[in-house]
């Protein structure tokens, strides 16, 4: 459905008049940057190289980065839970959790430890935000990672809900050493793509840089405003 | 129009700031923290002056087809399910916004910190209807449980406060009972907040940067408040300044990390959040109904003319963080949400010479404010433009300095009157002077010697000097 349109062509004209035009521009502009630095940086990165960055940038952004592979993930998972305190748990709902051999963790250890985990159900509407109001952690999955900044990037959709990241208060996100890129340079220029081929971009895509803070203060910083209070990663080995 | 956050005069303005010890402490400190951090996370990068340009190039390119991108920016929004309004005046927008709240039978509204909504007054424009508006940057929240005090910087609103002021407006308005420590202090907002967004009925936000080519918005914070008001209210009304808009992804990212760096010495920020449309059908977090609100407010009658550059803006504070007037008058004393150069400059623009004439002259002219902008805007000549449009255009020269000139133009005609003004310039100004300084000045003087000394007039003339000089007198 199409949303409504008010008041445009006024608006508009305004604007042409003002830029010494008789009408508003119709043709699409050509773009033609003289200057373009953004491609430069890391430009000839190996992937080790961007791990070593995105090492570095996770300690200034108060992030811990696990590492760890395919077979020692439902370890290292437990064990990053354990760390953080525990449950209650809430996640997305993605087939790459039982991809990645956690589905015995999900459906066995946690429940048997007494620790409740809830994932995503759209069906079940507002209970998924009780819940996750009230979870310890909240899982969620990197779609592409910016070595530069220490920046995950999630998109939502109906089994992905945007205050899995936001609710509770710690936030464990797995990251596919293969989602790794220089900048978000590369995401931006994905994101794009996905528009190009005709696809409709999330309706949230969330660039995420460690847990909430401010600095409103005195400038003082203040870790865990509004967000989680902690944040880890988790890299994955999947290459 | 009103952005006006003060009844009284600039003289006023600046004497109560330069007054405000605290304050002005808290000023110095937060300019050498924030300027060291933006220089180190520009110098970083090695190549600066490269993002520098690249970031003027697109803010200029958009300038000049501002009418295309913002059709289509309209268009896409539309084609994902949002409602656009374009709004001519402050109050269009405030109508239109007030109109979609008792549709929805509102009550209570929660806001993401937005400089456009607080230029367009929409919170006593909500709360006159009878809405409870809550600001949910820790910092603005701050400012409205103090009654509304006004923010004095675009990017720290609460920074002329110290912890102690802010325990005490907690303990006074929220039965807040712990200590001045800001983790303390943040807490406990978190936990008033936590409450609001769960039962606010529609959130609002500014926008960084709009995207033409998906209709989308994007929103740059620390604390995920903007992420909490635009996922739990079923509605979202999102308001922006006309001219922040970029062509793709691609330049968004671009302006975002000039933004960042430039604001905060950070390389991102911990939230960006670009958004586009309402949410998807089946997804159960996410506004049901977006509409996004398009502002002009005065911006039209900048472009095409010769204070167009100032519209390349992206709010990122660092002209305020190095400007040396700011630092000792702070934010307040501007009269205006929007301080510093580029309050100086825009403030006139917008709501007029009336309120702001005074502005432009609250600057030394020393062009840091122009050499720290990401996106290459002239700030400093700006300024010196609006004293001239001041002095010649609009006649609105104070009277003394009309009178000085008057006086000046006189003198400086007549060679028998030069030569006799500037022969008793030292006699009449002996009374006022002690050794070779002026300390109590009278006149237009009083305010210059208020707080410095002014050189006295020299006893030998340059005149003098060089003809005795010629005839082979002192060399020296």
């Amino acid at each position: 459905m199409t949303g409504s349109i008010q008041n445009r062509d006024e608006f508009l004209t305004q604007i042409a008049t003002s830029l010494g035009r008789d009408s508003w521009m119709k043709n699409a502009p050509v773009r033609n940057w003289q200057h373009q630095p953004q491609h430069l940086v890391l430009k000839d990165a190996t992937v080790d190289e961007l791990v070593d960055v995105l090492r570095l940038q996770c300690e200034k952004i108060h992030t811990t980065l696990v590492e760890t592979n395919s077979k020692e993930l439902e370890k290292t998972l437990k064990e990053t839970v354990a760390n953080h305190g525990g449950g209650p748990i809430v996640s997305w709902k993605d087939e790459r959790f039982s991809k990645w051999g956690l589905s015995p963790l999900i459906n066995e250890i946690w429940p048997n430890e007494g620790i409740s985990f809830h994932e995503w159900d759209y069906t079940k509407e507002m209970e998924n935000i009780s819940f996750a109001e009230k979870a310890n952690v909240g899982i969620t999955i990197s779609e592409i990672t910016l070595a530069e900044s220490g920046t995950v990037v999630l998109l939502s959709d109906k089994d992905k809900g945007r205050t899995v990241s936001f609710l509770p208060a710690t936030l464990i996100v797995l990251v596919p050493k293969s989602t790794l890129v220089p900048r978000m340079t590369q995401a931006a220029q994905k994101l794009r793509s996905i528009h190009e081929q005709g696809n409709l971009v999330a309706s949230c895509v969330n660039f995420i840089t460690g847990p909430s803070n401010s600095a409103d203060i005195e400038l003082n910083l203040v870790v865990g405003v509004h967000g989680p209070v902690k944040a880890s990663y988790i890299l994955i080995d999947d290459l | 129009m009103s952005m006006k956050i003060s009844t009284s005069d600039f003289k006023e303005r600046v004497d109560k700031g330069i007054h405000d010890s605290f304050m002005r402490g808290a000023v110095v400190g937060a300019q050498e923290r924030m300027g060291t951090r933006r220089l180190d996370a520009t110098n970083e990068l090695g190549n600066w002056e490269e993002w520098r340009k690249h970031g003027e190039e697109i803010r200029k390119h958009v300038l000049e087809h501002l009418d295309y991108y913002l059709k289509e920016l309209s268009d896409n929004v539309s084609k994902r399910g949002g409602h656009v309004f374009f709004a001519q005046t402050a109050e269009q927008a405030n109508e239109y916004i007030r109109g979609v709240i008792k549709e929805k039978n509102a009550k209570k509204v929660v806001k993401a910190k937005s400089m456009v909504t607080e230029e367009i007054h929409l919170n006593q424009c909500l709360e006159e209807a009878g809405c409870e508006v809550i600001e949910t940057d820790l910092g603005e929240y701050i400012l409205q449980v103090d009654d509304h005090d006004p923010p004095s910087h675009i990017v720290v609103p609460a920074l002329h406060k110290n912890k102690e002021q802010i325990r005490d407006v907690f303990t006074e308005k929220l039965n807040y009972q712990k200590t001045e420590k800001p983790e303390e202090l943040a807490w406990h907002a978190r936990d008033m907040l936590r409450q609001e967004y769960l039962t606010a009925d529609v959130g609002i936000t500014g926008c960084n940067f709009a995207v033409a080519e998906t209709g989308s918005i994007s929103l740059v914070t620390n604390e995920g408040n903007a992420d909490l008001v635009t996922s739990l209210p079923k509605t979202q009304i999102t308001v922006m300044g006309m001219e922040r808009l970029v062509p793709t992804f691609e330049e968004m990212e671009v302006l975002v990390s000039l933004l960042t760096r430039s604001a905060v010495g950070q390389k991102l920020t911990s939230y960006i959040t670009v958004l586009t449309g309402p949410s998807e059908e089946l997804d159960v977090d996410g506004p049901e109904d977006f509409h996004l609100v398009i502002v002009d407010n005065g911006r039209s009658s900048i472009l095409g003319g010769e204070f167009q550059s100032i519209l390349q803006c992206i709010r990122c504070a660092a002209c305020i963080n190095v400007c040396p007037v700011y630092r000792h008058v702070g934010g307040h004393s501007y009269g205006s949400i929007y301080s510093g150069p580029i309050g100086a400059v825009l403030s006139p623009l917008l709501g007029g010479y009336d309120d702001y004439k005074e502005l432009p002259y609250a600057s030394t002219l020393c062009g840091a404010c122009t050499e720290v902008c990401p996106v290459k805007i002239p700030l400093h000549e700006l300024l010196h433009k609006h004293r001239q449009t001041i002095v010649e255009k609009e006649g609105k020269a104070p009277i003394s300095e009309k009178l000085a000139m008057k006086a000046f133009g006189l003198g400086a005609a007549s060679p028998s009157l030069y030569n006799l003004g500037s022969k008793f310039a030292p006699t009449a100004m002996l009374p006022f002077t002690s050794g070779d300084k002026i300390s109590k000045g009278v006149g237009p003087l009083k305010a210059w010697t208020e707080i410095r000394e002014f050189p006295a007039p020299n006893k030998e003339r340059f005149r003098d000097w060089f003809k005795n000089r010629d005839k082979g007198g002192d060399q020296s």
